[in-house]
């Protein structure tokens, strides 16, 4: 029998006792669709929070804070020396702890170790105001950490990190307030920024948007390059020179080639200096745990669902088998291999888990691209750019072909059933 | 293959079971079959006539003895080449119909063709030849079950011919059929054996069509209890049928001399 041969009459045999396919079909239909469904979530999620990561930084970036003095708590005071130690920072650490700040000597130790290739201290401003030809002013921070992110852009460009002149990336949020008619408006037209510096004295610093930012989960904030950084900086200082420049946190940039294995080399590289070093990936590494493991359980019920619809697929095709007894033994008796007669049984539970699995994934599809558009709007809409159900089209493949391998497996014991049957017994009528 | 197509077989036996519930089938049965005659395999329910049937047809294996087809014996052939033998040399019609329901009748007379793996423009050709000859040609695309019995019987005939066989093999082909109806059956069965030379195994505890063929082979408990001869050149519908036989061990045939039975 061809195999052309063998596929038909294994989809014409599905059709043939359609209430109890239909019936074992909707049982599959119930797990693929579960399935389709949270691994869209996984996958919109992910997405999210890969753009969060890119808001955030870099992957060859560290973060890079002096290590906790809680750990030298047993050695007890250290000497003060004015000239390497710093004021003890606060906001640091995880509450509790107070984080010692980074000095130049510091960047300087950290530039040093072998593997690093730049080091740059964040410098925090703090601005009071934005303010557009229309004259209204709103309220407006900086995320310090902007020169070394990439925003998620909705028009625009990237700042430009060696640009001499002053570049802003707006959040989009403050488009409309600022009388811009759209974010594309907005990119290239001057803004004035308000600072107080530590006098008390009010300072205006001007800068061009270069870009429209989608609202990030982790970095809020204006993007701002490191010129308006600069000039900002300056204005906030009141053009008072501290006898120690102090950071509470720089950025340092590694070798993008760098293996997994090499970056942790780095960390205790710079661990043995002191300093902690973390990268984008482990700042937001307990987020993505959480998120894995809730798409696992997720999937985990789908997988139960596609367990027992597995058991119908095994209940369907032995009654199938039982009921076809005679035209087995009529094939047999024709010539039909045992092989082939398992072929055509194996098809027909690979038919019946195709059905299932395509429907179940295009209904979810359906559903949940429905779905997804209404929940950004409404109840989501408090985070832009977030794709709750991703439907990426090889993990719908990836669930079709599951659930087919699973109908196979399901589909042997009936199959070889069928295959081992006797022609004589299966037609005796004496 | 050649044309002399034989089956030869010597001291078959076969039983079911084991223990107190063994039940000896064929407790040691000889019969040749020579190409293009007509045999009839008599005998009464649970004689061990369907057995035999199934033994000569290589649908089953016997416990003993030994089964020569065209010269090869059965017990060489590879399980391929018995299913390819079955598929291509024999046809097979049962008193049942095992028809396939829901399917269309053309479908019904190809399963053979399609088993065989014959491409579909050839195989919806040789069905429609055959069910035109069988006068079915206007039911092919209607579906099996909305037959009649005679008409369903008539493309179980269809189904075990399409394939061009040397041999069929009929198991009471008229045992669900009224009079008339199996008479047509029989009718159609005897002309494939006329005209295209086709051998023909009959398994029947039917008297009447037992003397249209040309020998029977009467079979009770196993054994051979009579045999009568081929007569020379006369094909069975033009024998005259002995309708006051109603005893599995009477002669049908006057020119038929009796050998004694049961030789084990």
């Amino acid at each position: 029998m061809r195999t052309k041969d063998l596929i038909i009459s294994a989809i014409s045999n599905t059709f043939r006792s359609k209430l109890r396919t239909t019936l074992t079909v909707l049982a599959i239909f119930v797990g693929a669709f579960t399935l389709t469904l949270t691994n869209a979530v996984g996958a919109g999620v992910s997405q999210y929070v890969d753009a969060q990561v890119g808001a955030l930084g870099s992957p060859d970036v560290f973060i890079i804070t002096q290590a906790s003095d809680a750990s030298t708590a047993g050695d007890g005071p250290v000497k003060y020396d004015a000239a390497s130690s710093a004021s003890v920072a606060s906001q640091q650490g995880p509450p509790g702890t107070t984080t010692k700040a980074l000095t130049d000597a510091d960047l300087a130790s950290i530039a040093n170790v072998a593997g690093i290739e730049s080091v740059d201290p964040i410098r925090a401003v703090q601005a009071d105001y934005i303010e557009s030809e229309s004259g209204t002013p709103y309220e407006f921070s900086i995320n310090a950490t902007s020169a070394v992110t990439t925003a998620d852009l909705t028009a625009g460009a990237q700042l430009d990190g060696s640009a001499s002149a002053a570049q802003l990336v707006l959040p989009d949020t403050f488009v409309t307030p600022l009388g811009f008619a759209s974010a594309a408006d907005a990119v290239g037209t001057s803004v004035s920024i308000g600072i107080t510096d530590i006098l008390g004295a009010k300072h205006v610093v001007a800068a061009t948007i270069v870009g429209v930012s989608l609202e990030s989960l982790l970095a809020s904030g204006a993007g701002a390059n490191d010129a308006l950084i600069a000039e900002l900086a300056d204005a906030q200082s009141g053009g008072i020179d501290t006898a120690v420049t102090s950071y509470g946190v720089a950025v340092a940039h590694f070798d993008t080639a760098l293996s997994a294995d090499g970056i942790t080399a780095l960390k205790a590289d710079l661990a043995s200096e002191g300093y902690t070093a973390s990268t984008i990936a482990d700042q937001l590494g307990a987020v993505q745990t959480v998120i894995t493991g809730i798409v696992g359980v997720l999937n985990a019920f789908a997988v139960i669902a596609l367990i027992a619809a597995a058991f119908g697929i095994i209940n369907t095709l032995l009654m199938s088998v039982q009921e076809r007894t005679r035209e087995i033994g009529l094939m047999k008796a024709m010539g039909m291999s045992g092989g082939k007669v398992y072929t055509l049984f194996s098809l027909e539970a690979i038919v019946i888990g195709f059905l299932g699995s395509a429907l179940g994934a295009g209904v979810a599809i359906g559903l949940g691209s429905a779905l997804s558009a209404v929940l950004s709007r409404g109840l989501l809409s408090g985070l832009p750019g977030l794709n709750i159900l991703l439907f990426e089209p090889a993990s719908v493949a990836l669930v079709i072909g599951l659930v087919m391998l699973i109908a196979f497996l399901s589909g042997t014991l009936p199959a070889q059933r069928a295959a081992k049957q006797n022609p004589i017994e299966s037609l005796r009528y004496e | 293959m050649s044309s002399e197509w034989v089956i030869d077989a010597h001291g078959l036996e076969k039983s079911y079971g084991s223990g107190t519930s063994r039940f000896d089938a064929l407790k040691g049965v000889s019969v040749q079959i020579a190409a293009g005659e007509t045999v009839a395999i008599v005998g009464k329910s649970g004689s061990g006539k369907s057995t035999l049937m199934h033994l000569l047809a290589l649908l089953d294996e016997p416990d003993q003895g030994t089964l020569e087809v065209a010269g090869q014996t059965a017990k060489s052939l590879s399980k391929r080449a018995v299913n390819e033998l079955r598929n291509k040399e024999f046809g097979f019609v049962f008193q049942q119909f095992f028809l396939t329901p829901n399917v269309s009748v053309l479908d019904n007379v190809i399963l053979p063709l399609k088993i065989a793996g014959m491409g579909g423009k050839e195989r919806r050709r040789r069905g429609m030849e055959v069910l035109t000859q069988l006068e079915l040609a206007d039911k092919a695309g209607n579906k099996a079950t909305t037959l009649s019995g005679g008409q369903k019987q008539r493309v179980v005939i269809g189904r075990a011919l399409v394939n061009a066989p040397r041999v069929i093999f009929a198991d009471e082909p008229t045992g669900n059929l009224d009079t008339a109806t199996g008479a047509v059956v029989e009718d159609i069965l005897f002309e494939l054996n006329r005209s295209q030379g086709i051998t023909l195994v009959i398994v029947t505890h039917d008297e009447e069509l037992a003397a249209r063929c040309d020998r029977q082979i009467y079979i009770r408990d196993g054994l051979v209890v009579q045999h009568t001869a081929a007569r020379s050149a006369a094909h069975s519908a033009a024998a005259p049928t002995n309708t006051e036989a109603h005893s599995a061990a009477a002669p049908t045939n006057a020119e038929a001399h009796s050998t004694a039975g049961g030789a084990a």
